[in-house]
């Protein structure tokens, strides 16, 4: 992993601009989280300390200092989307997967979360699952994307 | 009405993400000219067309390359700000998708413009179909050696809605916390790694290979003088179709909503529009004859933003309008400069007051006071963004704010389409709250 931190971030003019990069390599390594070991593994490809890493990494909304489930489903609550019935999304999710925003389910398969504007505003509810839009997704829909998550599995 | 396509054009006829379709419609040849000639010709070009930068700011695009200096020893840089992430905008992610080429083009001729070798193209994190597609056409782009020997690094944010700031940006691409710098000095002058550098967006760049194809006089007779061109609107919210839609500046509110977007579904009355991003002021039904232009929208009070217009119906409550619009900048928020910082804060919990229907009728001046002591007081816009549409709700709907201070409760009484509707819960944990003296 280091030898290939490095290399993205040769890249750069310097190597701290791989700082993002790095910590996303990191993360997919680590399960979809940042645990402190990652932080000492990037800090050492990129000469920086574990705890500038983490000062980073907290910054941002896509690194996740705590573990997430093996499936992540994120629900868009801004005003487009929640114009158009987000809210009743967000409730979709929580019924069929028994967690609400912020939690995992028991069993560690999927992640819910409820996040800002992802940017298919006129497409909303906007729905990510694993990084991949879904869009439009209404409350009818959801039954059948928590099925396909189990399936999957 | 006339649709003149300038950043999508072509994209509906031709898989336009690959390199031989792009190139038979006639891609990347303005690069080849552009190429030949001076960069000083391609200024004015730009200078002629009168192209105002698209991410919001609406800055003239000629004008802010020629602060690039020429002499200087430092290597000069060009960042493409792919960080869309306005609440309301969709339209650079489907620019990427479609036109790729056109993005890496115009780039090119824009760093040819400022002498740049080096370009990054700061895409956000969440756009990763979008980031493959881009990644693909630069592949082609690089294997058919038209890069001439610049360099274009594609740079994924990761979550941060202040890295679409310019100067946030910088930091973030410099491998900080995306936290905005004091201007000046400005980041012609001293902007990545302490080097002149141009930031424009994607769609200003996308826009830039077909200035060169007509002229840039030519391009001016479109829109209004004020502002000159096409625009892709992102058209969302109570709307029957939504989505991304490339029409001539100036084009009306009416026009996008009920002629383009079908109108409000549902048989509902239309309530109010942001027509610029959730940063801008709302305007209210009676408003819809505004053209969606620089000029006009500053004439009724609100701003053309992002190009990014969401509609919304009588059946939205505006104090859970501004209950989640408040939540939103709070929670992105930097932290760097007190009054967002502390002010989102304060803002979201008068706002909660209101809506619960604990608030006093002086609370919706403490609300206003709130803002005021925002507005023009923060290093980067993300205060003035936050305050700007709160001020706005109150003052446009102060009768529904009173309502809910009169009554002790919100007079939706449950029924409103944003009820329950609040930000990110599991991303507010551990910020500190702060009681709201009496």
């Amino acid at each position: 992993m280091i030898d290939e931190i490095r290399q993205v971030a040769a890249q750069y003019p310097v190597a701290r601009s791989a700082i993002l990069p790095a910590l996303r390599i990191a993360q997919e390594r680590h399960g979809g989280w940042l645990p402190p070991e990652a932080f000492e593994e990037v800090g050492e490809a990129l000469d920086l300390t574990p705890a500038y890493c983490k000062a980073v990494a907290s910054f941002y909304d896509m690194f996740h200092l705590d573990p997430v489930g093996r499936h992540l489903v994120e629900i868009c609550t801004n005003v487009s989307c929640a114009l158009v019935g987000a809210q009743q999304v967000v409730e979709a999710f929580e019924e069929e997967l028994g967690v609400g925003p912020g939690e995992t389910t028991d069993d560690g398969a999927v992640t819910l979360r409820t996040i800002e504007c992802a940017g298919g505003c006129g497409w909303g509810t906007v729905v990510v699952v694993d990084h991949r839009y879904r869009e439009p997704v209404r409350a009818e829909d959801v039954p059948r994307i928590v099925q396909e998550l189990r399936d999957g599995d | 009405m006339a649709i003149r396509e300038i950043v999508l054009a072509g994209a509906d006829d031709r898989d336009l993400t690959r390199l031989d379709e792009y190139r038979a419609g006639g891609g990347y040849a303005q690069l080849a000219r552009a190429r030949e000639l001076e960069p000083a010709a391609i200024l004015a070009e730009l200078d002629a067309s009168n192209l105002r930068g698209r991410g919001g700011a609406f800055f003239a695009t000629g004008k802010k390359a020629g602060f690039i200096p020429r002499e200087s020893p430092k290597p000069k840089y060009l960042t493409v700000n792919a960080d869309e992430s306005e609440p309301g905008t969709f339209k650079d992610r489907e620019i990427m998708l479609r036109v790729p080429h056109r993005v890496i083009e115009g780039s090119l001729i824009t760093a040819h413009a400022i002498e740049s070798q080096h370009v990054f193209i700061y895409i956000r994190g969440e756009y990763l179909t979008e980031f493959e597609v881009l990644r693909a056409a630069l592949d082609e782009a690089r294997e058919a050696e038209l890069l001439g020997g610049v360099t274009i690094v594609l740079h994924r944010g990761a979550g941060a809605y202040i890295c679409g700031e310019e100067t946030g940006l910088l930091e973030s691409l410099e491998g900080k916390r995306g936290q905005p710098r004091a201007k000046p000095p400005y980041p012609a002058i001293t902007g990545l790694y302490g080097a002149p550098t141009l930031i424009n967006n994607v769609e200003t760049m996308a826009t830039v290979p077909k200035i060169l194809e007509l002229g840039g006089e030519e391009y001016a007779k479109l829109g209004t003088p004020d502002s000159t061109g096409t625009r892709v609107f992102s058209l969302s919210g109570n709307v029957v179709r939504g989505g991304n839609y490339e029409l001539p500046n100036g084009t009306t509110l009416r026009e996008l909503i009920y002629h383009i977007g079908s109108g409000v579904p549902d048989g509902r009355e239309l309530k109010a529009v942001i027509p610029g991003g959730s940063s801008v002021q709302i305007l209210t039904a009676d408003q819809i004859d505004t053209p969606l232009s620089y000029d006009a929208m500053r004439e009724a009070g609100s701003s053309v933003g992002s190009g990014a217009i969401i509609v919304i119906d009588d059946r939205a409550c505006i104090v859970q309008l501004g209950l989640r619009v408040a939540q939103f900048y709070m929670h992105e928020s930097c932290g760097k400069c007190t009054p967002c910082r502390e002010g989102t804060r304060w803002m979201v919990q008068l706002l909660h007051k209101i809506e619960d229907g604990d608030a006093e009728e002086a609370e919706l001046d403490l609300l206003l006071d709130v803002c005021d002591r925002i507005l023009g007081h923060c290093l980067c816009p993300l205060g003035d963004a936050a305050a700007m549409p709160i001020a706005s709700y109150v003052d446009k709907f102060r009768d529904e704010f009173r309502q809910h201070v009169r009554e002790g409760r919100c007079p939706f009484g449950g029924e409103s389409s944003l009820e329950d509707v609040f930000a990110p819960v599991d991303q507010h944990r551990g910020h500190p709250t702060v009681e709201v003296p009496t």
